[in-house]
């Protein structure tokens, strides 16, 4: 970070603690702490990014457009966050536009890089892993009657492990009349990293942008400079909710299909106090990084072992090695994914599922889907910085027990 | 029809627990039929079916919107409990 841009108070590396981790605390008489293992695209925020937040509520709250001293010292606030971030995600300051959500991030990306280069073609090709905005955003642009025609999406398949085929992905950018292309670092649901290098070298030489969506990645895995855009999500490394961060290189054409507004990129601006969190929050989270992997790494290791070893007919999925320090899948035979989900958390765990019933739409998840993978009884984790080593032996120690209970209740034991 | 599993109508995972019964009692080389609609069984009862070691030999669609699914079992059947 430059750290002339932010007050010294925001930018202090303090790692989360990982209270409880070797303080035993007397377990007849202490309530037993929720272990929290759902932190994809919510995690919990850091006390850096509280305390940046805080601090800048007092010094910018006003709006940085205005000309008065209240508006500079906020335009400034806004500018340090900006430089910090681009900073963090290797990028240029210019380069970086802030918007509300990791949503919006992603539709801007897509709707405009798809109308800015609606010439050079009108087709977008994405993995079938891609988050849901990805794929909606692209679905919307490809119908838009500019120039008069409409394209296609092309979706490209993943293997068992949730991997993309980078060979067939490659031939698919080079095909006449790409827009854009869009492949994540690593999925967020399961884990597993994508080929980037590879695909953004054929993207590249096709002369199509790619969109890379870090939105599980940064804060938890070093990111490469393979892309053309770059979509990440502060709620998702500790910031606070209500900023997300589009990277743009200069060269990539961008038209909006929205109406005109003195903000571009991000129509209305976003929250000062909340971009200064989600710079200070990133810095926060790159500075504990190795730790936090090694960390990390090794529980899901321990989890990825222990749920095959002791809960029959489960399928843990994902990519064990090439994978995302934090992130863990499995999906259990005769199981009611809701049901799971409830009985654990009922037992103290927050836990996520893939499974359709768990969803809004009562689709199952289309990561799952693409893999070939069971989608029901899906359990889904992303553990927290702070995550405990007890917390999550306490969870493994749970699970087999809940698991048998949801299948004896759907008549299920014994199959 | 004997080997009909009709579970349409049903939400995942009952149809395949459904399947899963009657696979129970089935020799070898057997052939079940499930009709289902909920759309997770399209993707669950092959994925159940790559871990018990059977296979789905065909897939079709229904007039009535369901799927139809052939399964036939395999021989090397090992339930856990």
């Amino acid at each position: 970070m430059r750290a002339t841009a932010l007050p010294c108070r925001m930018s202090t590396h303090d790692s989360p603690s990982r209270a409880g981790a070797g303080d035993p605390t007397p377990a007849d008489t202490a309530p037993r702490a929720r272990v929290f293992l759902d932190a994809g695209g919510h995690a919990p925020i850091l006390p850096a990014a509280r305390r940046a937040f805080d601090e800048a509520i007092d010094r910018g709250w006003a709006d940085p457009r205005r000309l008065h001293s209240e508006g500079r010292t906020s335009r400034l606030l806004l500018e340090g966050a900006r430089e910090s971030l681009a900073a963090s995600l290797g990028a240029r300051t210019e380069e970086i536009d802030l918007l509300p959500s990791h949503t919006l991030a992603l539709h801007a990306a897509v709707r405009a890089v798809a109308r800015g280069r609606r010439r050079a073609g009108r087709d977008v090709v994405t993995s079938a892993v891609e988050r849901a905005a990805v794929l909606a955003a692209a679905d919307f642009a490809v119908a838009q009657p500019w120039d008069g025609r409409a394209g296609t999406r092309a979706v490209i398949g993943v293997d068992r492990l949730g991997r993309v085929d980078a060979d067939a992905f490659a031939e698919a950018v080079r095909a006449p009349g790409v827009a854009l292309a869009a492949l994540q670092h690593a999925n967020g649901e399961v884990g597993t990293r994508q080929p980037v290098g590879a695909v953004h070298d054929a993207a590249s030489r096709a002369g199509v942008p790619l969109l890379v969506d870090v939105g599980a990645s940064a804060g938890h895995a070093e990111l490469s400079d393979d892309w053309d855009l770059l979509a990440a999500d502060a709620s998702d490394w500790g910031g606070l909710p209500g900023i997300a961060v589009l990277a743009t290189r200069a060269r990539v054409r961008r038209a909006p299909d929205w109406p005109e507004d003195p903000e571009r990129w991000s129509p209305g601006g976003v929250s000062v106090p909340a971009a200064l969190a989600a710079a200070v929050a990133l810095e926060t989270a790159r500075s504990s990084r190795a730790a936090d992997d090694a960390y990390r790494r090794a529980l899901v290791e321990r989890i990825r072992g222990r749920v095959a070893a002791e809960v029959p007919d489960v399928e843990v999925v994902g990519d064990a090695v090439d994978r995302l320090p934090h992130v863990v899948t499995f999906s259990c035979l005769y199981v009611d994914g809701e049901a799971l989900v409830t009985e654990l958390d009922r037992l103290g765990f927050a836990v996520g599922s893939g499974s359709a019933c768990t969803s809004s739409t009562l689709e199952p998840s289309h990561v799952l889907a693409a893999m070939g993978v069971l989608t029901h009884g899906n359990v889904r984790l992303c553990l927290p910085r702070d995550v405990t080593s007890e917390g999550v032996d306490r969870f493994l120690d749970a699970l087999p027990g809940a698991v048998r209970r949801v299948r004896d209740a759907l008549g299920a034991g014994g199959l | 029809m004997p080997g009909i599993i009709d579970a349409r109508g049903l939400l995942c995972p009952i149809p395949v627990i459904r399947l899963a019964r009657a696979a129970v009692d089935a020799a070898p080389g057997t052939l079940l039929t499930v009709w289902a609609t909920d759309p997770a069984a399209r993707l669950d009862v092959p994925a159940w079916a790559r871990m018990r070691g059977h296979e789905v030999v065909r897939v079709e669609d229904l007039p009535d919107g369901a799927v139809a699914m052939d399964v036939r079992i395999g021989a090397a059947r090992t339930p856990t409990s």
